[in-house]
């Protein structure tokens, strides 16, 4: 049961409140009454699971019924979801909303397909969404982030041609775009020209497949292309298609190779919109020093030389907080945002982006990127 | 070698070198195996646990509504205390939940019901408190600075105060852990300038007013009336915690046969403590208590100061499971594995207090051989 009414709700997140379940916050005592009450922290109940392709890697929408505190997103926008598997790790993911703009406390889709190999030290939060999770399972999430947004409102007809290019599970948040687009512009017309090209692996693999094909059908101002298998991403196709695109609005998501494409074909035009999800690299080889060690808060770059991250900080010219150099104490657990590292005592491997490591005990193994 | 006044380990707990490492690599393959067993198990405990203690909180505090029920609202909001302090909050802040990825319980956000920030805790405990313990000159737990614990602490007329400065801090006790990171010690002795400290007012005074905010105002008003009832119960609460954390802690490194170091007893040839000879020190650093489970879950499973010392940050609730086979590892290598009910390790530490109090006078004479030799030499 979410929470009833809105004076309640502005009870729960008064500072007075606050101030009496400190140091713990409100949520740390609402969320033993009920998962779905909060204060500020942003949860979810899966409501409805649909399959939408099989296959080796399987894509499911989710429809997620927000905490009242959710206060809506911008279509094109992502929410990290955390997922507790097996009622212990919590392991958190970005994906993108694919249904359209929602307004607070309201219930929004994300489409996942299930990418991770079940493979130790991988959490796995895609696969246990698509594979696992049943109506009920309650979500961490945040609130909606991200800039790949529309950038003119959907109400308003003009004559902007739109251009959406996406590849794979890449389609998400141009999706929720076209969605918005249909819902909001007068009578199912999107109000505007508006070129939807994406890129599939096989027809049999295409996200919203029926969906898109209506769309295709309807007398809507929208033009669906969609290419599969071999049929990838060039310039010239995209030319024959949209002549002027890089003088026109365009929104591009997909997987790296597919982007870099696209990027390199707009060549810095300011009319280019891209979104990329971090995908945690493929087993990578144990024991090896090689790679570089990147300090992003610095900019320093260093060639790994399979010392651990804190020793290799200090030899670049950095000072991070340290204390027992020996793994005990926690001083210098920092943010690794790319690459796997390996804990030098367990022997561990772990690839997940965006972790805090002990960087006194975590060596890199390939490239990394610290944010130090 | 260490020939003045430092007390030399006991013959029985004397090691080789060789030996010392082996001791160290079995303590590792514990610390490996219990690593790759975390999970549900010790989920759900700590978030039953966390469950009990909001539960107890919101019952004290709605029980002082009540006047007869009084006592026990006291009751209940001081267990609540005692378990956000030591079974979660101290365990919490030393990152031994902080695999399961849960901001609630990460040692990074986690804040305790005490007027002690828990960042300057962390730091004062986590770091210098475990990774020098009992190492005199370096561990600023052996006495918190003002008490004299160990014989070779020089003695002065001050610490004819011992006993008294002891009681204090009983009653103060979360007031001594918020003020131990100051290191006015230090400063008396012109080692720390007190502009050292100015960084760390604010987030004092922050974590005061809060605690003191709800405790001592808030808290009392909302129940109108009762107010002086109120407030009188959450001090009760608060000093029945101080009262208990302090003896509990107090058992942890202070009762008679536990030992002391010096820098240089711990370094090999190079200068650098050997792992094994890490985990060598923590075990002859600390002494357990006896209890029942009520009991250990009450000091926060500090009664396993032992296997705490040797796997800061391993869930507690592992620690009993493990301390027969460390037990058994101790028997094999002779070394001292030092436990005791409760009654007996706190007269014990109690007459340390006193006899500290005066100048000299060591019980266990130095063995005046070679034997005395740093082992680590």
């Amino acid at each position: 049961m979410r929470i009833p009414s809105p004076v309640l709700q502005r009870i729960l997140a008064s500072p007075t409140l606050a101030a009496l379940t400190a140091p713990h916050s409100v949520d740390r005592y609402l969320e033993l009454v009920d998962p779905m009450w909060a204060a500020t922290e942003v949860r979810a109940r899966v409501v409805d699971i649909v399959r939408e392709t099989d296959g080796v890697h399987p894509v499911a929408t989710l429809t997620l019924q927000p905490t009242t505190t959710w206060q809506g997103h911008r279509a094109g926008q992502y929410v990290q979801v955390g997922v507790e598997i097996n009622g212990a790790r919590r392991t958190t993911r970005c994906f993108s909303v694919s249904s359209a703009a929602s307004g607070p406390g309201e219930p929004f889709t994300i489409t996942v397909r299930a990418h991770d190999e079940d493979r130790p030290g991988q959490q796995r939060v895609s696969r246990f969404l698509v594979r696992e999770a049943r109506p009920g399972q309650i979500l961490h999430l945040s609130q909606a982030q991200g800039e790949f947004t529309l950038t003119e409102s959907p109400a308003t007809p003009t004559n902007n041609h739109l251009l959406m290019i996406s590849g794979g599970s890449g389609i998400t948040p141009v999706m929720s775009q076209l969605r918005t687009l249909l819902r909001d512009g007068y009578d199912g017309h999107a109000g505007r020209k508006v070129t939807f090209l994406h890129y599939a692996r096989s027809h049999s693999d295409q996200i919203f497949a029926e969906e898109l094909q209506r769309i295709a059908w309807a007398d809507n101002g929208v033009s669906v292309h969609l290419r599969y298998g071999d049929d990838v991403f060039t310039p010239e196709a995209l030319a024959r298609l949209v002549p002027d695109f890089r003088d026109t609005d365009t929104w591009a998501c997909g997987p790296a190779p597919m982007m870099e494409l696209v990027q390199a074909a707009y060549d810095g035009s300011p009319r280019l919109r891209t979104e990329f999800f971090k995908l945690a690299p493929s087993a990578a080889g144990s024991g090896a020093a090689e790679g570089d060690v990147t300090f992003a808060v610095t900019g320093t770059s260093a060639p790994n030389t399979g010392e651990s991250i804190l020793e290799q900080a200090e030899a670049a010219g950095l000072t991070p907080e340290y204390g027992c150099r020996m793994g005990i104490c926690f001083s210098c657990v920092s943010r690794k945002t790319e690459g796997t590292v390996r804990n030098v005592l367990t022997g561990e491997e772990s690839s997940l982006p965006d972790e805090d490591i002990r960087i006194c005990v975590s060596a890199p193994v390939g490239d990394c990127s610290i944010d130090l | 070698m260490s020939t003045t006044t430092h007390a030399p380990t006991k013959p029985g707990n004397r090691l080789t070198p060789e030996q010392i490492e082996a001791f160290g690599k079995e303590m590792d393959a514990i610390r490996q195996r219990l690593i790759g067993e975390l999970g549900e198990e010790d989920a759900a405990y700590i978030r039953g646990v966390v469950k009990r203690q909001r539960q107890l909180e919101v019952t004290g505090r709605a029980l002082m509504y009540l006047p007869p029920a009084w006592p026990l609202a006291v009751a209940a909001l001081s267990v609540s205390k005692i378990l956000d302090n030591m079974e979660i909050g101290h365990n919490v802040m030393h990152g031994q939940y902080d695999w399961m990825g849960d901001p609630g319980l990460s040692s990074r956000m986690y804040e305790w019901d005490n007027v002690c920030p828990s960042s300057q805790w962390k730091y004062s405990h986590n770091y210098i408190h475990h990774t020098f313990t009992n190492i005199l000159g370096k561990d600023r737990d052996i006495g918190y600075g003002i008490l004299r614990m160990d014989e070779d602490q020089k003695w002065h007329p001050y610490y004819l105060g011992n006993p008294l400065y002891a009681f204090l801090l009983m009653v103060f006790f979360e007031w001594g852990v918020a003020l131990h990171d100051l290191e006015v010690e230090n400063i008396v002795a012109g080692r720390r300038s007190v502009k050292d400290n100015v960084p760390l007012y604010p987030g004092l005074l922050r974590k005061i007013r809060t605690q003191a905010l709800k405790d001592y105002l808030l808290f009392p008003a909302l129940t109108g009336p009762l107010f002086p009832l109120t407030f009188a119960g959450n001090a009760a609460a608060n000093l029945i915690r101080n009262v208990w954390a302090f003896n509990i802690i107090f058992c942890g490194h202070f009762p008679a046969g536990v030992e002391t170091f010096t820098e240089e007893e711990c370094q090999d040839e190079n200068g650098e403590e050997s792992r094994g000879h890490w985990y060598y020190r923590q075990l002859l650093g600390s002494a357990n208590i006896d209890g029942g489970e009520l009991f250990h879950l009450m000091t926060g499973n500090l009664s396993f100061q032992i296997e705490h010392h040797l796997f800061p940050d391993l869930p507690a609730r592992r620690y009993p499971q493990i301390s027969a086979e460390i037990r058994e590892a101790c028997e094999r290598y002779g070394l001292s594995y030092n436990t005791g009910p409760l009654g007996r390790q706190l007269s014990s530490v109690a007459k340390k207090i006193c006899r500290l109090a005066l100048p000299g006078r060591r019980t266990t004479p130095p063995a005046a051989t070679e034997e005395a030799a740093p082992l680590a030499a």
